[in-house]
């Protein structure tokens, strides 16, 4: 193919007759689409192998599960708490690191000195490399001990409000296992909120500068309502990461299968992620097969939340402020 | 022929001079050392806890008195996004200062070259050596699929994709990043158990699970510094007759090396801590493993929590693993900070 020209190549792109690597471009084209092809068969194989193996369990009525000891009813009655535990673990966490993340960002891009702006960023990505492993050990061992106090005396002075009835030492309780997610996904929201807090246009900030604004004014005028979208698609990407968070959540939380928001007590909620890790070692047939049902769900709902913060950055590149 | 001398500005405000947020720093310091110490509640954290308070409540209140609301309120904010950034530091340098206090008891040349066989309840001996091993191929597995898939795909997005294919592939490449970990597990967990049967247990499986995670890591990375290269330097190839696949291999990824390195690099950190997939794919042994294709293999993460789990001795060996497993993070993470800080293409832009 590549020795002989046919007369109606000889139009592409000028390359003249008999171009050189002709085969080699094919080849080189060929191996790079089958990559990128390569990824949308690898998510669809991840959807396709977790919808073969939990077949079984989406099916199964309650019965069949009589035989597993962690699953009471059927398998939506069982999902449904972890469900609920996952999300309301990970809103904990979103509440606390987004007022974080903001702050850190405006500090970064607007408050220290440019000459430390990148060190300090380096700082916080620093956080994002740590293993979640790790996280969960700091989470018992440091944070634990240090949050106890606190939450006695909110469980004190404001038990009469259900959220922090009834606080029991240890504070191996949902509340604590948020604020570990939260310390883990500030990294995450932080580096997105920091770029588009980059890119407000310059003649924006001047000019709200010019009209005799301070700092803080000029932020509100300028930068946060350019920002806005970039501010929700990163608590989105956060939340997606919250969700699928493990180790912090299974090292911190003492499991329990309630639906309730009773944050100060240990026992009552579990996530899906860590309910997985927790039993998937000692689990055989219908268990194991209800545990990859309960990660199918996890994996269609975090990419849910992924695909909606992706679709608020995109339409935010498409219509930005700065043009 | 006078000329009316323009007016000279005058402020109708004053302003508190450089120094005073520091000296309110040290007054409120001070004070709440003061109070605390009289009410016998004096720890450090509630030390800083409270004096941050009294700090921002003291600022905000001579900023009023002395230049009015606005500037108050501008005050305000300084100090609570400083304080923000301080609030996450905290937790880096706590991590940090107990992950090596807890973990240099037990930590040491024999820590690193002995595994656990033959370790029982109270035995403070034992090690990680079988660990090492198998995080090193289970992340070698990773890095051997994802890398070349990683560098493609980029090249790909970069040099090839157009249309609705590359805005899809971009989209999902996003959106694998957001992949829960243990999804990922149970992927490789069920794809092997579909095709080779439940009794199949290796290295491998886990390194599948990784690369799911670490492909798409290594594609932004990579696709990042390829958007770096000037299209200069590809046109001038191309007028020199260079064909487009050797213009990628010669001088695009020849001018984004460093980057891709420190990419590849920092993305390898990323996934080499990950434990839920590990723990759901290659289980836990405590003897040393060779065999990569074949049975179960310790990994430096799930030892960790696996000891971590187990309380007493073991705990000590638990945090000397996380300092070491800590250590190879933060190094992988230096050398990518520093190659790509010194062999980065310098000039064009």
């Amino acid at each position: 193919m590549a020795t002989t020209t046919p007369p109606q190549d000889q139009s592409r792109r000028g390359t003249g007759e008999r171009a050189p690597g002709r085969l080699g471009n094919v080849i080189f084209k060929g191996i790079s689409t089958t990559s990128g092809v390569m990824i949308l068969v690898t998510l669809a194989a991840v959807a396709i192998f977790l919808l073969y193996r939990a077949w079984p369990a989406l099916v199964a009525n309650a019965e069949e599960f009589a035989d597993v000891s962690f699953i009471e009813g059927n398998l939506w009655e069982w999902v449904a708490p972890l469900l609920f535990g996952t999300v309301l673990a990970a809103v904990i966490a979103l509440v606390v690191a987004m007022p974080l993340s903001i702050g850190i960002a405006l500090f970064i891009s607007h408050y220290a000195p440019r000459r430390l702006a990148q060190l300090l960023g380096y700082i916080i990505d620093l956080l994002a490399a740590i293993p979640s492993v790790i996280f969960g050990l700091w989470g018992f061992q440091w944070l634990r001990p240090l949050v106890e106090p606190l939450f006695a005396w909110l469980s004190s002075n404001l038990g009469f409000i259900p959220l922090f009835a009834d606080y029991t030492s240890p504070a191996r309780n949902i509340t604590t296992g948020g604020l570990v997610l939260a310390i883990m996904i500030v990294p995450i929201i932080t580096a997105t909120i920091r770029e588009v807090f980059l890119q407000t246009p310059r003649l924006h900030e001047e000019a709200s500068l010019a009209l005799g604004s301070t700092r803080w004014e000029m932020i509100r005028q300028a930068v946060l309502p350019f920002g806005r979208s970039g501010i929700i698609s990163a608590a989105m990407l956060g939340l997606g990461r919250a969700l699928g968070e493990t180790m912090a959540i299974l090292i911190v939380l003492s499991p329990g299968y309630a639906i309730n928001f009773f944050l100060l007590q240990a026992g009552q909620h579990n996530t899906i992620a860590a309910n997985i890790a927790l039993h998937f070692p000692e689990s055989s047939g219908i268990a194991v097969d209800a545990l990859i049902a309960s990660g199918l769900i996890l994996f269609a709902v975090t990419f849910g939340v992924n695909m909606l913060a992706r679709w608020i950055i995109n339409r935010r590149a498409e219509f930005s402020g700065a043009n | 022929m006078s000329v009316a001398a323009p007016p000279v500005p005058t402020r109708t405000y004053r302003r508190l001079p450089a120094w005073a947020p520091y000296a309110v720093l040290v007054a409120s310091l001070a004070v709440t050392a003061g109070v605390l110490t009289a009410l016998n509640g004096f720890t450090i954290a509630s030390m800083f806890f409270v004096s941050a308070i009294v700090y921002a409540v003291a600022i905000t209140a001579t900023s009023t008195a002395v230049e009015g609301r606005r500037w108050a309120t501008d005050r305000l904010a300084t100090t609570l996004v400083t304080f923000a950034f301080l609030l996450a530091v905290i937790p880096l340098i706590s991590l940090l200062w107990i992950v090596i206090g807890d973990g240099v008891e037990r930590f040491g040349p024999t820590f690193l070259t002995t595994d656990m066989v033959g370790i029982f309840g109270s035995m403070v001996e034992g090690g990680v050596a079988h660990a090492i091993v198998g995080t090193v191929y289970v992340t070698g597995i990773a890095g051997l699929i994802s890398v070349p898939l990683g560098i493609f795909t980029a090249i790909y997005l970069v040099e090839y994709g157009r249309g609705p294919i590359k805005r899809g592939i971009t989209l999902l490449v996003d959106v694998m990043t957001g992949i829960p970990s243990i999804v990922a597990g149970l992927f490789a967990y069920t794809m092997f158990l579909v095709i080779f049967g439940p009794a199949y247990k290796a290295a491998l499986i886990g390194g599948i699970a990784l690369a799911v995670l670490m492909t798409p890591y290594v594609i932004r990375s990579v696709e990042e510094m390829l958007k770096l290269v000037p299209n200069e330097l590809r046109e001038a190839s191309y007028a020199l007759g260079v064909p487009k696949w050797l213009t990628i291999v010669k001088v695009v990824l020849r001018t984004a090396v460093a980057g891709i390195t420190s990419g590849i690099m920092i993305a390898t950190a990323r996934v080499i801590g990950e434990t839920a997939p590990l723990l759901v794919t290659v289980g836990t042994i405590q003897a040393m493993n060779w065999n990569p294709f074949d049975g179960r293999i310790e990994t430096l993460p799930v030892y960790v929590f696996r000891q971590y789990a187990q309380g007493g001795p073991a705990a000590d060996r638990a945090w000397a693993a996380a300092l070491t497993l800590l250590l190879i993070v933060m190094l992988l993470n230096l050398i990518g900070r520093l190659v790509s800080k010194f062999f980065s293409p310098k000039g064009g832009r």
